[in-house]
């Protein structure tokens, strides 16, 4: 056995499964090397780091090149290509950058807002007629996006580490959404113990879904992908109904599909002034992302998670009770995705429609998979897709890409990343030294 | 290597052990007895006063048949008499498989003529059956196409939950295809060959690349579902007259067939999707259970050492096995455009991929179970659309939601554990 791991042979599933990442790799018995040895093999191996990079390096070319070569401008370009070959290649070039540039100048930072800034007379004054808060609005924007990402991300990667694939999170955030909601028109309270209320009921609401999912795969080996898919449809024709009726949860005086605007006392506070959208819903998903890390690496309830992810049948013989634990797993799951829904009606939409759920629940997936399944990984990607969300309508108002252009992305990345051994194939790497980049552990459907 | 891989069948049943409670041996008697008490109690107690009338024939057909009228309320009590009694039976008596499957599609049966006779108790229209079931069978048959290629992928080995994105490509590459040439049968061939392109996507990164085939699949369909909105907003919109208003294929009545009552019209009078969905039931069945490749095609999904040991190239036929079964998908797809409404929209499949692979598990990973559960879900939703057209005071969200709930009631063991080939979803990686 330790001929295979030290193999470089990246196929082997059970060496993937037994390194999961490179932070584990063995390199003992190996003769020492130096600095930039290292630096190069970080390089040229598929590592995390590597891997990622290129995937995305790849997703944006083959995004760029769809988009020029949708673009009527372009195919216009090219119809002519024999008169002028220069200005169609030109074109393609600039409608592919420039969709990328318009997305970095909605998620990142305008320059011309910038620009803007050092023209006033003073910082006071700037920050008075709103200048400042022009500068810092995208990052504003996409740490707001990022909010129900990265929590609905969190709720798909914790199952992950325990072997559960929770294609569940739409419905476990309308769960959330629903019981948050209710709080946050239904009862009144004072301001901060509204807010704390209506984030505790959203947990509970999601957790409640999560916690039949779990125990239905507890009790009766009813595989989770199916009860989660089933989930998402129940509850979202749930949510319709409920929004079909006065005397649910419908505002009064309306047909539309809709509730009650939730109390000012249940909005979540903004971070920097009623300017910038930012809020504490940001700070909750960071607080939520440490303390999974910390329950995941330092608690003996995450030590039995990761271990009935890595092999469920050893755990079972350790005397782990399995069952038991992928309810709490999807339990705390759904808590999680409820938490998106509560951050979302809290946070900037503060009503219910039947739409609210958006696609959450499948960029929760992206997210995780980008994430690695690991709080930190999930942040990152939450927030890159968060960049991505926030960039788009000013993308698609600029240059005319339609904003299903973050979707492909998202997919494409998340494809590559998924695919190491395509990766290492495509950019010629070297299979990692003992390990590298573990690529998606391989299970059957009816583990 | 081998080693390892002949360890992992035993890891799979401990793992998947289902710890057998009393929660499972009471489920299905208590489902069983609350629809007999739904049906009692607030589908009986709660219908208008007078009857209820059934009409078996449409309009203008050659043979007519009478209609059946039926005392609402009473019909409803004895539906649920009926069910409760099965519930007893099924709780103390030790049945069978056969009869566990008769006594669900009994109180199935019971339930929805309960709701029916409920619906149009005391409505001077009459409820037409036909149209219901004709209705039924032409609305399924994305999902009946979308679950018989899962099951050919998981009779393979490979878990293919991409359906989703193979309905949604044929859907967009039939309409593209049809309106810019003006042949719908290019359409139909078109869609067929985009299901199998999304396919062969699937088989490279499950099969080649060994990429986690469930995670591969949601990732798949959202590519599609991105690519398709994206090309939908560059070009469908744009261009709306050449590249999205493409013809519908028309109704092909089957001569004689077409005119028996009742059958004549939900079976022989369709579009050719219909004949196709057919053609497609029979060649799986008959290709899977009697045929050289059928037996090779199972071996290579429960124990790929085995088959590769004996001479079959298992890397090979999944490729094949896969990428050739994307085509039926495709076909279900083509359906959504230019079998029903014509022009294209985002995101146009709805989920109904999913419902095919819930179906295809439902169906025991069998070409004939398969199609029973699509048409389930099928008759859902049509007699939902078809109760909202009549104004009863149904909710329609909650009828909606049944067809799920009843998918995750049978899964959590009314029907026993449902278990798929042994090998489906783990990549073969020869010795």
């Amino acid at each position: 056995m330790s001929d295979q791991v030290n193999s470089p042979d990246p196929a082997t599933p059970e060496t993937k499964a037994a390194k999961a990442g490179p932070d584990q790799a063995d390199d003992r018995g190996r003769p020492a090397y130096g600095l930039g040895q290292a630096f190069r093999d970080t390089i040229l191996e598929g590592r995390t780091v590597t891997i990622t990079v290129l995937a995305f390096i790849t997703a944006f070319v083959i995004g760029g090149l769809l988009n020029a070569f949708t673009n009527t401008t372009v195919l216009h370009a090219w119809g002519n290509f024999f008169s002028a070959p220069g200005h169609a290649i030109a074109a393609a070039w600039d409608t592919a950058v420039g969709a990328y540039v318009e997305m970095f100048e909605g998620s990142i930072v305008n320059p011309h807002t910038v620009a803007a800034l050092f023209q006033q007379a003073s910082i006071g004054a700037a920050i008075h007629d709103g200048y400042l808060a022009a500068v810092f609005n995208p990052l504003s924007e996409t740490c707001v996006q990022a909010t129900p990402l990265i929590l609905a991300g969190l709720a798909v990667a914790l199952p992950y580490r325990a072997g559960l694939f929770n294609i569940g999170a739409q419905s476990q955030f309308i769960g959330g959404i629903i019981v948050a909601t209710f709080l946050g028109y239904g009862v009144s309270l004072p301001p901060f113990v509204h807010v704390v209320v209506c984030v505790i009921g959203g947990f509970v609401g999601g957790a409640a879904i999560g916690w039949i999912v779990g125990e239905l795969k507890a009790r009766t080996g009813a595989h989770e992908v199916i009860t989660t898919i089933m989930a998402n449809y129940i509850m979202q024709y749930f949510l319709a109904y409920l929004l079909s009726f006065g005397y649910l949860m419908q505002a009064p005086h309306t047909t539309d599909e809709i509730t009650a605007a939730i109390a000012g006392n249940a909005h979540l506070p903004h971070l920097f002034g009623p300017s910038l959208r930012i809020n504490a819903g940001f700070l909750i998903a960071l607080a939520c992302a440490a303390g999974l890390w910390w329950l995941l690496t330092r608690t003996t309830t995450g030590f039995e998670f990761r271990s009935i992810g890595r092999n469920p049948s050893a755990a079972r013989v350790a005397g782990i009770n399995v069952e038991r634990n992928w309810v709490l797993v999807m339990l705390l799951a759904g808590g999680l995705a409820g938490l998106s829904g509560a951050a979302v009606v809290q946070g900037t939409d503060f009503t219910l429609n039947f739409q609210s759920y958006g696609t959450y629940g499948i960029d929760a997936i992206t997210v995780a998979l980008l994430g690695f399944g690991r709080p930190l990984g999930v942040v990152l990607a939450g927030l890159l897709f968060g960049a991505m969300k926030a960039g788009a309508p000013l993308m698609q108002a600029a240059t005319g890409t339609p904003v299903d252009m973050v979707q492909v992305l998202e997919a494409v990345i998340v494809l590559f990343v998924a695919a190491p051994l395509l990766i290492r194939a495509m950019f010629r790497l070297r299979a990692a030294r003992g390990g590298g980049v573990g690529g998606v552990m391989s299970r059957g459907w009816n583990a | 290597m081998t080693a390892t891989e002949d360890l992992r069948p035993v890891d799979l049943d401990l793992a998947a052990k289902p710890p057998s409670s009393t929660f499972r041996r009471w489920l299905a008697p208590v489902t069983f007895a609350v629809f007999g008490l739904v049906n009692i109690f607030v589908l009986g107690t709660y219908s208008h006063h007078g009857d209820a009338t059934f009409a078996f024939s449409q309009p203008f057909a050659k043979v007519s048949v009478p209609n059946l009228t039926l005392p609402a309320a009473i019909t409803c009590y004895v539906c649920g008499a009926i069910t409760l009694v099965i519930a007893v039976l099924r709780s103390f008596l030790p049945f069978g498989q056969v009869q566990k499957r008769a006594a669900i599609a009994a109180v199935v049966f019971l339930f929805v003529v309960a709701l029916l006779c409920w619906t149009d108790a005391g409505l001077s229209t009459s409820f037409n059956v036909v149209n219901l079931l004709q209705g039924t069978l032409a609305g399924s048959i994305p999902i009946m196409l979308g679950a018989l290629t899962g099951v050919v992928c998981s009779r393979s080995g490979v878990i293919n939950v991409g359906i989703e994105g193979q309905l949604l490509l044929g859907a967009f590459t039939a309409a593209i295809v049809a309106s810019g040439t003006g042949s719908l049968l290019l359409g139909l061939l078109s869609g067929a060959l985009a299901g199998s392109l999304v396919a062969v996507l699937l088989a490279v990164f499950a099969i080649g690349y060994r990429v986690d085939q469930v995670i591969l699949g949601v990732v798949l369909n959202t590519l599609i579902l991105g690519i398709t909105g994206y090309l939908y907003d560059a070009l469908m919109v744009p261009y709306a007259n050449t590249l999205n208003s493409p013809a519908t294929f028309s109704s092909i009545k089957i001569p004689l067939l077409g005119d028996i009552p009742i059958i004549g019209p939900v079976f022989f009078d369709s579009t050719i999707f219909l004949y196709l969905t057919y053609i497609a039931l029979a060649g799986v069945q008959v290709g899977l259970f009697s045929t050289r490749w059928g037996l090779r095609t199972r071996a290579i999904g429960e124990h790929p050492i085995a088959a590769d040991t004996v001479g079959i190239n298992v890397i090979a036929m999944r490729y094949r096995n896969v990428i050739v079964a994307g085509l039926i998908a495709g076909i279900g797809g083509a359906y959504f455009t230019i079998g029903s409404v014509g022009s294209f929209n985002k995101d146009m499949s709805s989920g109904e991929g999913y419902i095919a692979l819930a179906a295809m598990i439902f169906g025991r990973y069998t070409p004939f179970g398969a199609i029973s559960a699509a048409l389930l879900f099928g008759f859902a939703s049509q007699l939902q659309s078809i109760m909202s057209t009549l104004n009863t005071p149904i909710q329609s969200n909650l009828l909606l939601m049944t067809p799920y709930i009843v998918t995750i009631i049978v899964l959590a063991g009314l029907v026993g554990k449902v278990r798929g080939p042994r090998s489906e979803g783990i990549p073969y990686i020869k010795a």
